[in-house]
This record gives structure tokens, C-alpha cells and sequence, in this order.
């Protein structure tokens, strides 16, 4: 009985190592699991689908702006620190921090 | 040893000798984020390539006529027209960042003297009209040469304007602006085969769209669920049967192909056809479903076939078998073991592009280290190029490139680990009639040919 139990044990395990063997993928995924274990167990599932359709989102709140301006009057407004590349509701975003979006006034090199 | 093939459009038979024709862009290393090519196409005669930028530009290369006396090469391609075609705009009420990169460019089939395509963002379709201007009225009869008004009390004679040549000015000009119909990001533009339609897709919806109406387009495909957080698919690609006017397809981030008739139904979301491959449940892993969303659809010419690419392969499908592809090609399989760093680095979600020779006989998709790959399809023979300023003698054949995916790496083989994954070919295409294809770097517009003689 024993001999049974240890024997399907040991064809597990051997079936383990070769999947590791054999599927380059599955080695992959492994390794990744390894790095990121609390990494979602749907990754093609609607929390990256929704990320991928939020592509393009700034948040900039002109209420906020100008109700802490309105508040503080007189006292300097905090600014981003010049390294932030998100802008959040963490501070009071100055429309200076917002990324410039200039069109294209150079021609394109293809051109050149 | 390679036999060299003379009839244009073929590939199938003997190998093609492709040999460097032109490069265009900058030289230098530092490339500006304007200047990252997004989109390329060749008209429907291939005498124009327009080529779209992440800066909303278009440029448009027209071949030169034939030099007769130079018989041992065709044409070159020289810059015809350049315009802006989109800007950046801020949606100022969803609090979103439209960029201006041009994502797809579709050419209308030529009419009249004028040449029109269409140039989509993520949002906003828009209708070009090329055209020529190569001669100008002189001698107007109110007017002085430099437009100023004459003082009409000095007129004294009638004078009649006559059109005298001038040199040629290409002048683009927007006709139609085809703008908020699309919440999502649209992918993909497919012109009608009726010539008056076409339709636009976003991630989660189709539009179709009449060519002369920019305030009204139908919508007929929606796969919105009502709850999003059911959502498990998006739309990636989709185009227009090359000649049923009623026939469409669409691919998915998980792999499948719906092909949908306008005929059944308005509203398109029930599918004529389902092409899915199955899949062995016990080789699924966390990659198998990222690695399965297709980039890229394309219907041959014949419109018999439809070709598929996702991250490892291309796949051509005959639209009669639902089932299983006809035909496989492995890209870069040797990828397959470095999966977990492409995921860390997201080129796991790079989308590349596939295209067709003029006779459906070669396929070809880009690579990484700015290789390309083309699969002819009678010989079952692939071979691997590389687009690279090194190899830019006109007239010199290429030399076909090999990557060593394990173990003793032969002289003239790169390893997998030294390849430069900055370096995507995404966009290529191929001369509708002859052996020229356009190959696009991050930057750079390689266009390469057979050889001639």
C-alpha cells in the first residue's frame, strides 16, 4: 500500500520536472510567480483590460485648483516637485505641472 | 545558391535576392518621440507610401518614373507631400489625453487626379485630399501680380486671367473630419470594398461609416458588456472582406477571429463565423492568453485566406475552415523561454503587424533587433532580414540573419540574450504589384528590393 502511495508520489514529481523540462513557458511562468507572487490569477482578466482602456487618463481638478487658491490667498501655493510625473490628488496641481501638449511644429526627419 | 526571379509580384517558386534601396530619416540615436513611425501604407497602384508618425504627421513618398536608361532598378521614392494630420487634444470633461499619434492610414482607391486617404488617432478619423497644383492664373484683371488690389478707377481694359505652368505644389487638405463616435481607442480603419464605406474599431465597438457623412455612423458591433467588471475581451483588429461589400472580420485580445456578414443583422454581434484554434488545456500558463491576442488581421487578396498575428506567430486561415489554421509560421519562437522578462519589460504586449505579397505567396512580419521575417508559403521557406544603415550599398543583396536560441552559437549567429529588444519592427508593407516592401524601424523607413537583372 505504501509502495503505491510513494510510487504515484514519485510519478507526480517526475511529471512536474518534466513539465518544467519541456514547457519553456511554464519555467517562465514559474520564475515569474517567483518574482510577483501576488500576482492576479487572471492576468488576460478585466483588471488589465480596464487598464488598458484607461490609457490616456491625467487628472488635473480645476475645482481643486482654484478652491485652494481661493483658501490660501496670500500664502504660496505647494507645487509638484519637479520630478513628478503623475499628478494626483495628493497635491495642488498647477497647470505649470501638466506635461505640455504642443502640437508637432518641426517637420518629420522622414522628410528631410 | 539562389536563383533569381524576374516576373513581378511573384515570390513563390524561387527565392527573391532582396537588396537595400533607400533609408529615410534621422541618423542619429536619440529619437525624438514625434519621430517613432506608427503607421505605414503603400496606395493602391504602390506608386505612393505614406508613412504616419507618434506626432500626428503624415509623409507621403511618391516613386519616380522608370529611368529607361537605368533598367536595373525601379524607381526611387522621394517625399511627395507632408501635412499634420492630428493634434494633441485634452478631453477636458473625461479629464483624458488624446494623443495625436496616427495610428492607421487606409488610401482610397484613385478617382480622379486627386489622391485621398484616411488617418485615425484614437479617436478622431479624418479625410485627406492630396492633390497637384502645376499651373496658376497670371494676369488677373482687378488684381496686381502680388494680389493687391488695383484701383478700379485705373482699370481702363478687360483683361481675361490665363493659366500658365508653375512648379508643382502638393497640397493637403482635410475634406471630412469623422470625430466623436468612439469612446475607446480605435485600432483599426477598413475601407468598403463598395468605396463609399468603411468602418472604424475601437477596443469595444465597430462604427460604420459613409464617407460622404462625417455627423452619423452606425454602430455595428458592441461587445460592452453592462457590468465592465465582466469584461474578458477587446476588439484589436478589423477589417473589410476585400470584395464581399457585406463581409467583415474582427480579432481579439484571446485569440479568435469573427467574421460577421451586415446582411444578417444591423447590429453585428452575433458572428457568422468563429475561427478560434484550440488550445491543450495543460499547456496553458499565465503568458498563454497575452501571447494569443492578435495584432493584426489581414485578408489576402484573393480573399480566400485571412492571415492572423499574435506575439510568436503568424497564422493564415482559410476563411472555409473555422476550426485551425492552414498554415502556421513560427516568428521567434525561441522567445517562448523569455517570456517572464518581456512581461516584466512589456514588449510581451507589442503589437506587430503582418502583410501579404501581391500574389498571397509570401507573408511578412517584423521582429525584434530590428529583424523581419518573410514565409513563402509554396516553398515553406522563411527567411530573416535585418533593416540596418550597415548594410546600405544599393544594389547589395542582403544577408540572411539567424538567431541562436540555445547552446553553441555559430559564427554569424546572434544569441537570443544579445538582441536589442528596443529595436521592434512593427510596421511593414509590401508594393501591391511589385517586389518592393517598405520596412519601418522606431524611426528609420527602410525600402528594400529585389533584385533586378
Amino acid at each position: 500500500m505504501s509502495a503505491e502511495i510513494s510510487e504515484a508520489a514519485s510519478a507526480e514529481e517526475q511529471k512536474e520536472m518534466e513539465d518544467k523540462v519541456t514547457s519553456p513557458e511554464k519555467a517562465e511562468e514559474a520564475k515569474l510567480k517567483a518574482r510577483y507572487p501576488h500576482l492576479g490569477q487572471k492576468p488576460g482578466g478585466s483588471d488589465f483590460l480596464r487598464k488598458r482602456l484607461q490609457k490616456g487618463q491625467k487628472y488635473f481638478d480645476s475645482g481643486d485648483y482654484n478652491m485652494a487658491k481661493a483658501k490660501m490667498k496670500n500664502k504660496q501655493l505647494p507645487t509638484a516637485a519637479p520630478d513628478k510625473t503623475e499628478v494626483t490628488g495628493d497635491h495642488i496641481p498647477t497647470p505649470q505641472d501638466l506635461p505640455q501638449r504642443k502640437p508637432s511644429l518641426v517637420a518629420s526627419k522622414l522628410a528631410g | 545558391m539562389f536563383l533569381c526571379v524576374f516576373f513581378p509580384g511573384a515570390g513563390g517558386g524561387n527565392d527573391i535576392q532582396w537588396c537595400f534601396s533607400q533609408v529615410k530619416g534621422a541618423v542619429d540615436d536619440d529619437v525624438a518621440e514625434a519621430d517613432i513611425i506608427s503607421t505605414v501604407e503603400f496606395n493602391h497602384s504602390g506608386e505612393l507610401l505614406a508613412t504616419g508618425d507618434k506626432g500626428g504627421r503624415v509623409v507621403i513618398f511618391q516613386q519616380e518614373q522608370e529611368n529607361k536608361i537605368q533598367s536595373h532598378s525601379r524607381g526611387e521614392y522621394n517625399v511627395y507631400s507632408t501635412f499634420q494630420s492630428h493634434e494633441p487634444e485634452f478631453d477636458y470633461l473625461k479629464s483624458l489625453e488624446i494623443e495625436e499619434k496616427i495610428n492607421k492610414i487606409r488610401w482610397l482607391p484613385q478617382k480622379n487626379a486627386a489622391q485621398f486617404l484616411l488617418s485615425t488617432n484614437d479617436k478622431t478619423i479624418k479625410l485627406w485630399k492630396i492633390s497637384e497644383r502645376d499651373k496658376r492664373p497670371e494676369g488677373y484683371n482687378l488684381k496686381e501680380e502680388d494680389g493687391r488690389y488695383r484701383d478700379p478707377t485705373t482699370v481702363t481694359t478687360l483683361r481675361v486671367p490665363v493659366f500658365r505652368p508653375m512648379d508643382l505644389m502638393v497640397e493637403a487638405s482635410p475634406r471630412r473630419i469623422f470625430a466623436n463616435a468612439h469612446t475607446y481607442h480605435i485600432n483599426s480603419i477598413s475601407i468598403n470594398s463598395d468605396y463609399e464605406t468603411y468602418l472604424s474599431a475601437d477596443d469595444l465597438r465597430i462604427n460604420l461609416w459613409h464617407l460622404e457623412i462625417t455627423d452619423r455612423s452606425f454602430n455595428i458591433v458592441d461587445i460592452k458588456p453592462a457590468n465592465m467588471e465582466e469584461l474578458t475581451e477587446v476588439i484589436t483588429a478589423a477589417e473589410f472582406h476585400p470584395n464581399s461589400c457585406n463581409t467583415f472580420v474582427y480579432s481579439s485580445s484571446k485569440g479568435t477571429i469573427r467574421l460577421c456578414d451586415m446582411r444578417a443583422s444591423a447590429l453585428c454581434d452575433r458572428h457568422s463565423k468563429l475561427f478560434e484554434e484550440p488550445e491543450d488545456p495543460s499547456n496553458r500558463s499565465f503568458f498563454s492568453e497575452i501571447i494569443s491576442s492578435i495584432s493584426d488581421v489581414k485578408f489576402s487578396h484573393s480573399g480566400r485566406y485571412m492571415m492572423t498575428r499574435d506575439y510568436l506567430s503568424v497564422k493564415i486561415w482559410d476563411l472555409n475552415m473555422e476550426n485551425r489554421p492552414v498554415e502556421t509560421y513560427q516568428v521567434h519562437e525561441y522567445l517562448r523561454s523569455k517570456l517572464c522578462s518581456l512581461y516584466e519589460n512589456d514588449c510581451i504586449f507589442d503589437k506587430f503587424e503582418c502583410c501579404w505579397n501581391g500574389s498571397d505567396s509570401v507573408v511578412m512580419t517584423g521582429s525584434y533587433n530590428n529583424f523581419f521575417r518573410m514565409f513563402d508559403r509554396n516553398t515553406k521557406r522563411d527567411i530573416t532580414l535585418e533593416a540596418s544603415r550597415e548594410n546600405n550599398k544599393p544594389r547589395t543583396v542582403l544577408k540572411p540573419r539567424k538567431v541562436c536560441a540555445s547552446g553553441k552559437r555559430k559564427k554569424d549567429e546572434i544569441s537570443v540574450d544579445s538582441l536589442d529588444f528596443n529595436k521592434k519592427i512593427l510596421h511593414t508593407a509590401w508594393h501591391p504589384k511589385e517586389n518592393i516592401i517598405a520596412v519601418a524601424t522606431t524611426n528609420n523607413l527602410y525600402i528594400f528590393q529585389d533584385k533586378v537583372n
